[in-house]
């Protein structure tokens, strides 16, 4: 009864440090961020950097407060989001999907073999300018670089975790005697979830770089566009508030991504 | 009439730098019912062997007649457990023993409920909605023997069940599937590399020599033995002769 007890309290005080620990994470996290803003209004203010290039977050914040009542900066934003969002689905699902047909035909997987590592290697934006000769100066040749970013690297690397699917697994589906589409349906694809969100949580990342190099070059409208217009008329405030808007932005898909994992990979 | 007849299997396996003759002129029949074990080192084939007369592999050479019919997967006569259980981790043991049904789209309640009170023999009835991860070794073992009886397969092939399991689980295990096989009249292959295990479960023992594997010499296990469980027969005193007389083998095998 004793010895319960204080089993009980240890239990207690592990959690509790448990708890500290946490709290303390926080408080660190939280001084980096006010350090990192404050120092950076200090710096600016006191001209220690250059005003005009690093701007201010007192100036970032009331050009966001400016363009959120004029109602650019949500359109903008809202362009931007949609065309990275479908680039990024577009790019992980075609991924996907060119994954299970180099699955399904070795033969074809060899063929293609060298044509994938040069296409992985090759710098997809340099694509950009043919894209939007091709495809008009619009959304859909925004969301192909979005797409064709992500595609080739979600094809190498799903391509490899199915390849590396235990096979015993198949060996023994086929005793029950499953076609090749429910061994893939069965035991590949499953098997692979883990793989294939962790390059959804790239691919995140690499949308949102293809989306803003193709507004870069398109120059219409979204967030790169804005980015690119105030470096032209040298408004370097507008160029952060862009940058800053993005990283809140891609921080939210991220976490968003990381949701759908805890969801879909059950078994852990 | 025999129920299983190999005739002159030879198995090859190519490679860029080699070709490596895997089984070499394996002829063997086994009667309905029974249980026999093959015994040898590693490299004897023993797993290819098996993966040809469940038609996953083709042989070179040779032929393989299941009840005077060749074997032909889709018909799923044969049922194979591994030497893991794998049981597909994403899926619950409820779904795991449905797979086998779900395949072959023979699913029906009628064997759905079969299915189920298999898993109740098991002892294993309320972790139906569980995932394999929360079972021990054994019980996911147990479940990997419905997940295959479910299917009610006229030849049943062991490779190396046990091997992966803790002592304790692995003799308790070998009464389990025993007495299982027996009471369902089941044909069964073993491959086992322990002379223990193949004399405490098998009616007879087919020892395999290596490189290339070949049938090295046959052992029919004492009548005395047969009726007991495995965990009493390794208790018998023909239990240790027998064994002795299989070490003897196996050693003057590694000596050429």
């Amino acid at each position: 009864m004793k010895q319960n007890k204080s089993l009980e309290l240890l239990h207690k005080d592990y959690i509790s440090h448990l708890q500290r620990e946490k709290r303390w994470v926080r408080f660190y996290q939280v001084v980096i961020f006010f350090v990192f803003f404050s120092g950076w209004e200090l710096a600016s203010n006191k001209q220690w950097i250059d005003p005009l290039i690093f701007s201010a977050p007192s100036k970032v914040c009331e050009l966001f407060i400016d363009k959120i009542q004029d109602g650019t900066l949500l359109t903008n934003l809202g362009f931007t989001l949609s065309e990275t969002v479908l680039g990024f689905i577009l790019g992980t699902l075609l991924g996907t999907i060119l994954a299970a047909i180099l699955w399904w035909s070795p033969f074809l997987s060899k063929v293609l073999d060298p044509y994938l590592v040069i296409l992985n290697a090759m710098p997809k934006v340099a694509l950009g300018p043919i894209l939007i000769v091709a495809l008009g100066p619009n959304l859909t040749s925004i969301v192909a670089m979005g797409a064709i970013i992500s595609i080739i690297i979600t094809t190498i690397v799903v391509y490899t975790s199915f390849k590396e699917v235990d096979p015993n697994y198949l060996k023994v589906l086929q005793t029950f005697g499953a076609t090749r589409f429910q061994c893939f349906k069965e035991a590949i694809l499953p098997a692979s979830f883990p793989t294939i969100i962790s390059t959804l949580k790239v691919n995140v990342g690499l949308s949102w770089v293809g989306v803003i190099v193709g507004e870069f070059l398109v120059s219409s409208k979204g967030l790169g566009y804005m980015i690119i217009y105030g470096f032209q008329v040298f408004n370097f405030t507008l160029v952060l508030l862009s940058l800053l808007v993005i990283a809140v932005l891609a921080t939210v898909m991220y976490q968003l991504v990381e949701l759908l994992e805890r969801k879909l990979i059950k078994s852990d | 009439m025999n129920f299983l007849k190999l005739e002159h299997i030879h198995h090859t396996y190519f490679s860029k730098a080699s070709a490596t003759t895997a089984l070499s002129d394996i002829s063997l029949e086994i009667e309905k019912g029974e249980f026999v074990s093959f015994l040898g080192p590693s490299g004897c084939g023993k797993t290819t062997l098996l993966s040809i007369i469940a038609g996953l592999i083709k042989p070179t050479e040779g032929s393989i007649l299941l009840e005077d019919r060749t074997v032909d997967q889709t018909e799923r006569l044969i049922g194979y457990m591994l030497q893991q259980d794998y049981l597909f981790p994403w899926k619950t043991i409820e779904e795991n023993i449905l797979l086998g049904l779900k395949i072959s789209g023979l699913i029906d309640s009628t064997k759905a409920n079969y299915a189920f009170s298999l898993l109740e023999q098991m002892g294993l009835k309320e972790y139906e909605k569980q995932y394999p991860k929360q079972l021990s070794g054994g019980m996911r073992q147990r479940v990997a023997l419905v997940r295959t009886l479910v299917m009610e397969p006229k030849l049943l092939m062991l490779d190396e069940p046990f091997s992966a399991l803790d002592y304790q689980t692995k003799l308790r295990l070998e009464d389990l599937v025993s007495e299982t096989l027996k009471s369902f009249g089941k044909t069964a292959i073993l491959v086992t590399h322990d002379i223990g295990e193949a004399i405490a479960m098998s009616d007879r023992i087919f020892l395999f020599s290596a490189r290339p594997g070949r049938i090295h010499k046959i052992f029919t296990v004492p009548k005395e033995l047969k009726g007991l469980t495995p965990f009493q027969a390794r208790n018998h005193e023909s239990y240790a002769k027998l064994f002795q007389e299989i070490w003897k083998e196996l050693e003057s095998l590694e000596a050429k």
